[in-house]
């Protein structure tokens, strides 16, 4: 069994910008150094490195960069942002089976100043690879954008079960409050109001621009080792009670229409499944959720995936018993990546560990659990991390 | 007396030909100015002012009438227009719409009056890029003379003779799909106006996407039906930013799940944005891109 056996020791980050001013290599050599430094650990001390598909910097590099030298494991885990808690279950793995002792998982990347992530890239149905096909029944229509391919699942999710705008909208007004009294977050100080919501601009009906999630450049680095290692460092550790990745019945990248039902996200269902059984937990258990918000409508989704209400009723859970730090179910105390930044979810997996170790800009009473999510609409990931 | 391929300096060259030619005198009109045509066409244009009728002139608007050829007759051979719109037709531009008309009227037309056109070629410019195609604006004037040689009526007239999109070389769609031996079957079909969904040759299954293998019973063996290209819209998106290549925002892009059962995706198109609806009744339509790629869309079934 996995649960247990390893923790996060270390999280370290760049600032969240729009223009970092250097390399993605140079942001993810700074992160990991800072995550080293939050763990009390060395370069020396990694053995194991491990990012995600469409990260510009090579394991190797990122190893060379910041003087680690020999490596005996190192993964690259796939589907871009639903791959974040995937690499700390790959890390995990490695350690709980030996083939590491300590592992960095990074995340590092310039997604506003350099190739912007949500433009469309007109290239994407261009080869002929299984992605390619894939793409190409969706891209020749112009429905090219990460917003479009949500926007999608979204107006189905409100024609099914009645729910509105303003329901999304609830949900970004939530994280721009977190975010609002969280310095690290770039719209710290910058809360926004429902109407606010409702007058931005259209991006892809039904979603509105403050739908949607900056992109923001930065890095953000994970030091995963053994439990019983952690606990002799220097924070108390974050221990992986539960890790798993998960992929639905008939998954596609963002555009998984031709399932049976479009309200739902099988795949995170499969996760859930899984971390609930691992940790032997459930969500009556967790103190707060960390909840991949690229979209306000998929944080809905998650509730209900998660377990935290019925099919259709998130809706009325975020309104009438509250998603906020004072709510049934504190969701993103940092403002999640549409009020802190959109590191692919990696900046989620840290707040996760600071709010165990309570150190939160934010911090909630209590926290003995936390779920923490990866992208959505992709096959996906998901960690549940515990104290001691 | 013209090559086929005639250049754009040629072109030019012909046309100040025929300018030079100054005003070629036309046919005189077949009938004389009167009050039965003139009854009929102040009925047809709406124009109730009695004065014409009663005091025995023609409108002035009406200049044109009097010597326009009816349908399927020949136009005036004599003018000097008719071989560089023929030429221009030869050189691809065989599309046409009339840009500027401005008349300027001498004096009334009288009942009992017959007039006689003359033209004259005044001028040809291109190519010109526009949005209908490039093309020459091709230019001339028309004067009426009355039967003691007073002009009655004037006429300038522009018309863009154009080279349609379709037959010219145009900019290639840029949101192009890959195609490959699994998935040809289907952009051929769209290429000859048909929608072909997958259709497993052993267990039947229909599949779109389409794939190589069928995932409920193993098959490699293939074949596909003809959808009636009907089905209702289960769900859509109005993209408005950012910009996408190759397309004007705001465009709607819809699921549409069709009778026989499978899903599709496709852009809804005519049909205003605030009147999209889950639910409503679609049916197919093949919209040509460029010259390699048509895609499938989706209007409203009652339109």
């Amino acid at each position: 069994m996995l649960s247990g056996r390893a923790a996060i020791a270390g999280v370290g980050a760049t600032e969240f910008s729009k223009q970092s001013g250097r390399t993605e290599l140079r942001l993810a050599a700074e992160a990991v150094w800072a995550a080293l430094d939050d763990a009390g650990l060395s370069p020396a001390d990694v053995d194991g490195m491990v990012t995600y598909s469409q990260d510009a910097n090579q394991e190797i590099a990122v190893a060379r960069e910041t003087g680690v030298g020999e490596l005996t494991f190192f993964s690259r885990v796939e589907y871009g942002g639903g791959a974040a808690c995937g690499t700390v279950a790959h890390a995990a793995m490695a350690v709980a089976t030996g083939l590491a002792r300590t592992v960095v998982c990074y995340r590092a990347f310039n997604e506003r100043s350099g190739r912007r992530f949500g433009r469309p890239d007109a290239g994407l149905g261009g080869e002929p690879t299984s992605q390619g096909l894939e793409m190409s029944w969706h891209v020749p229509f112009g429905l090219v954008t990460p917003a479009a391919w949500v926007a999608m699942f979204a107006r189905r999710y409100m024609h099914a079960f009645g729910a509105t705008s303003e329901d999304f909208g609830r949900v970004a007004v939530t994280m721009r409050r977190h975010a609002a009294t969280n310095p690290a977050a770039w719209f710290h100080g910058r809360p926004i109001t429902l109407e606010e919501h409702q007058t931005s601009r259209w991006i892809a009906e039904p979603l509105h621009l403050l739908d949607c999630c900056q992109e923001s450049d930065g890095a953000v680095a994970l030091v995963v080792t053994s439990a019983e290692r952690a606990r002799d460092l220097r924070h108390p550790p974050a221990v992986v009670a539960a890790a798993a990745q998960g992929s639905g019945a008939g998954q596609m990248m963002m555009t998984s229409y031709y399932r049976d039902d479009m309200t739902g996200l099988p795949e995170m269902s499969v996760v859930a499944r899984r971390l609930w059984e691992m940790s032997g937990l459930s969500p009556a258990d967790v103190q707060a959720a960390i909840l991949y918000d690229h979209f306000t409508p998929f944080v809905l989704t998650q509730l209900e995936e998660l377990g935290f209400c019925g099919r259709g009723e998130a809706p009325g859970f975020v309104r009438d018993e509250g998603i906020g730090l004072d709510g049934r179910l504190p969701v993103n105390p940092h403002g999640g990546q549409l009020g802190e930044a959109y590191i692919h979810g990696m900046n989620g997996i840290a707040e996760a560990v600071r709010q165990l170790r309570g150190s939160a800009a934010n911090q909630l009473a209590g926290v003995t659990n936390v779920l923490v999510t990866a992208g959505t609409g992709v096959p996906t990931s998901g960690l549940v991390l515990s104290t001691g | 007396m013209t090559d086929p391929e005639m250049t754009a300096e040629e072109l030019h060259e012909l046309a100040r030909g025929q300018a030079d030619l100054g005003e070629v005198r036309g046919a005189p009109a077949p009938d004389p100015v009167n009050a039965p045509m003139i009854r009929h066409w102040q009925q047809a244009m709406g124009d109730t002012n009695p004065v014409y009728l009663a005091t025995g002139v023609a409108p002035p608007a009406m200049a044109q009438v009097w010597t326009m050829p009816g349908p399927g007759e020949r136009p005036d051979d004599g003018s000097p227009v008719t071989d560089v719109l023929a030429a221009l037709d030869r050189h691809g531009c065989t599309g046409v719409v009339a840009t500027n008309c401005e008349q300027t009227y001498h004096r009334y037309a009288r009942l009992g009056e017959r007039l006689t056109p003359a033209t004259r070629f005044t001028d040809l410019a291109g190519p010109k890029r526009t949005a209908l195609g490039v093309g020459f604006f091709a230019t001339w004037t028309v004067t009426w003379y009355a039967e003691d040689g007073a002009p009655v009526a004037e006429m300038l007239f522009r018309v863009l003779k154009f080279r349609p999109s379709e037959t010219g070389p145009t900019t290639p769609y840029p949101l192009r799909p890959a195609v490959n031996q699994d998935t040809r079957f289907f952009w051929d079909g769209v290429e000859q106006g048909e929608l072909r969904i997958q259709a497993c040759a052993d267990c039947g299954a229909l599949r779109h996407p389409p794939g190589p293998m069928c995932p409920v019973c193993r098959s490699v063996a293939r074949t596909h039906t003809v959808a009636t290209g009907r089905g209702v819209l289960y769900s859509y998106v109005v993209h408005h930013h950012p910009p996408v290549p190759g397309r004007e925002t705001p465009f709607a892009v819809g699921v549409v799940e069709l009778q026989e059962g499978v899903r599709i995706v496709g852009n809804v198109v005519d049909c205003p944005i605030d009147k999209l609806e889950v639910g409503m009744p679609l049916r197919v339509t093949f919209r040509r891109m460029d010259d390699r790629l048509v895609l499938p869309m989706w209007t409203p079934e009652e339109a």
